[in-house]
């Protein structure tokens, strides 16, 4: 059975040329790029050369590229450091409701070292309201940060608006791109913002290497104490395969992003209608302000996990927002805060395509989901009545 | 994440349905929590003779339904009354800790749906 990966959001598949220009550096140039022969030296201009390309790919300049290990490590990075740097000014922070939880979670953690966070809500499409932002600022905000694109509902969110106004009152502003860095024209000096974080292996380089763009001039405290790497502001020896390959990634992803972007579109399209022909399943999101290769749906009356299971049966990988698939067991708080029922976010489908993707696969997906979908439906007591069918016949409303 | 007993039953539930003429229907949890379960018995000389089921929820819901509905037929209630959130489990090979919960869910609806056949006997 032929693989249909449609989880490109999760992970991308590594580019055989990454690979390609990777090696070398696991192999032969296996020197410490802190080391003064040329083992170092060689190791140490892979570094920026890669610092160059992953730059060009944002609009940059090389020496505002710091490599980081993780998307998770560059969203921690800049919302902890740039809110400890300004703690003097102030201690309070404004994040979305649309945000991942690695700026979700490291504004809970500054909260419990005192700091306030404020979480601007989304509308319906998942999209924050500039204007929300704006009203939520005090004279304490030193920090904010918004997602650039939802990974789980593909909305693309208002940055330039957003950065606009936090320049205007002189608040760092941060966009965790991992959605959008390699998928869709990134521009750090057209957005305005004063950070950015963004990961390799969303465009097809590898795991564990990313980066953060810090804008020339803004205060951060580092998370890594040690040597002088990336200008003493992140330390620890370099993982230089991973860089080199997160470089040639950058390049490809800049010289191929139309392309790139335009088969993913059309793809995403035909699933999306495809899908919507099913009965009571709903696109989640901005129906135009989105990610060129997300398509993302709830499905009335069943649950994601299920979905999942019978599509990998199938072949099919995919995602899901429901609660029962995170080990957390909780709703996803970006469908919540768009409105969406908890019942029905239960039941979220998110389906990510990929350059190595084909009609072919798009179109067996059509095909089998509905399949799934009814056969899930036909065990679920709520097909053929609707939500209330447990409530009418006094069903208990104890959690579980 | 799931054992092979585990994925049988959600790939292949058994006593999958309503019974229109159930002798007790017993219901737990609620969609909002991700997971419900609707459980239907039939019942003679206190002997659980059949058992269906309808639920919302996950791959483990659905198979804890599947395997509590087998498990139940064929018992007396009393011995239906003794399955408990770690016999269904074991019965499946064992579940993922954050999943137990839905395991709960299957003794917890089986159990209500003895009360309510006693209750319409009473």
């Amino acid at each position: 059975m032929s693989i249909k990966y449609f989880d490109h959001i999760a992970a991308n598949p590594l580019l055989p040329e990454v690979l390609d220009a990777m090696m070398p550096y696991f192999k032969e140039q296996y020197g410490n790029p802190m080391s003064m022969y040329d083992l170092g030296m060689n190791a140490k201009q892979a570094i920026e050369t890669a610092r160059e390309q992953v730059a060009r790919l944002i609009n940059a300049k090389p020496s505002e590229i710091i490599f980081t290990s993780s998307a998770a490590e560059s969203n921690n990075f800049a919302l902890k450091g740039m809110a400890l740097a300004r703690q003097e000014i102030g201690r309070h922070i404004i994040i979305s409701k649309a945000e991942h939880h690695s700026v979700l979670n490291t504004a809970r953690s500054l909260e419990k070292q005192g700091f306030v966070a404020t979480y601007v809500p989304v509308d319906k499409y998942g999209m924050v309201d500039p204007d929300a932002v704006k009203k939520s600022i005090t004279k304490e905000t030193t920090v904010i940060s918004v997602i650039h694109a939802s990974s789980e509902v593909g909305t693309i969110e208002p940055i330039k608006e957003i950065a606009a106004i936090a320049k205007a009152h002189k608040i760092a502003f941060h966009t965790d791109a991992v959605a959008t860095a390699g998928n869709i024209p990134v521009d750090v000096k057209d957005l305005g913002v004063d950070a950015m974080s963004l990961t390799a292996h969303q465009f097809y380089g590898p795991k564990g290497a990313a980066a953060m763009y810090l804008k020339t001039g803004q205060r951060i405290l580092p998370l890594i104490y040690g040597g002088i790497q990336e200008g003493g502001r992140r330390a620890g020896t370099e993982n230089v395969p991973a860089i080199v390959g997160m470089g040639k990634a950058a390049e490809l992803a800049e010289a191929g992003l139309s392309g790139r972007m335009a088969h993913v579109r059309q793809l995403r399209d035909r699933l999306t209608e495809g899908i919507l022909k099913i009965p009571k399943v709903h696109a989640t999101g901005h129906p135009e302000q989105r990610l060129p290769g997300l398509a993302s749906f709830v499905v009335e009356y069943i649950e994601g996990e299920g979905m999942l299971l019978l599509l990998l049966a199938k072949g099919i990988y995919a995602a899901s927002g429901s609660a029962c698939t995170s080990k957390a067991l909780k709703a996803s708080p970006v469908l919540v805060s768009m409105g969406v029922p908890t019942s029905m976010a239960h039941g979220s489908i998110v389906f990510s395509l990929g350059i190595g993707n084909t009609q072919e696969g798009v179109d067996s997906c059509i095909e089998e989901f509905p399949l799934i979908v009814k056969r899930l439906r036909d065990m679920s007591p709520f097909a053929k009545e609707g939500w209330g069918a447990m409530e009418a016949e006094g069903g208990n409303k104890e959690g579980a | 994440m799931y054992s092979a007993k585990l994925m049988d039953h959600f790939t292949n539930p058994r006593n999958v349905g309503e019974i229109a003429d159930a002798d007790g229907v017993g219901m737990e949890g609620n969609p909002t929590c991700g997971d419900a379960m609707k459980l239907f018995i039939k019942v003679q000389d206190n002997v659980i003779t059949e058992a269906k089921f309808q639920t919302f929820g996950c791959g483990a819901a659905i198979a804890v339904s599947s395997m509590i509905t087998e498990m139940a037929k064929g018992k007396t209630l009393e011995e239906a009354l003794a399955i408990t959130k770690e016999s269904v489990a074991d019965a499946l090979d064992g579940m993922p800790p954050q999943k137990m919960h839905c395991s709960n869910l299957g003794a917890d609806a089986l159990r209500k749906a003895i009360e309510d056949y006693r209750s319409r006997r009473a």
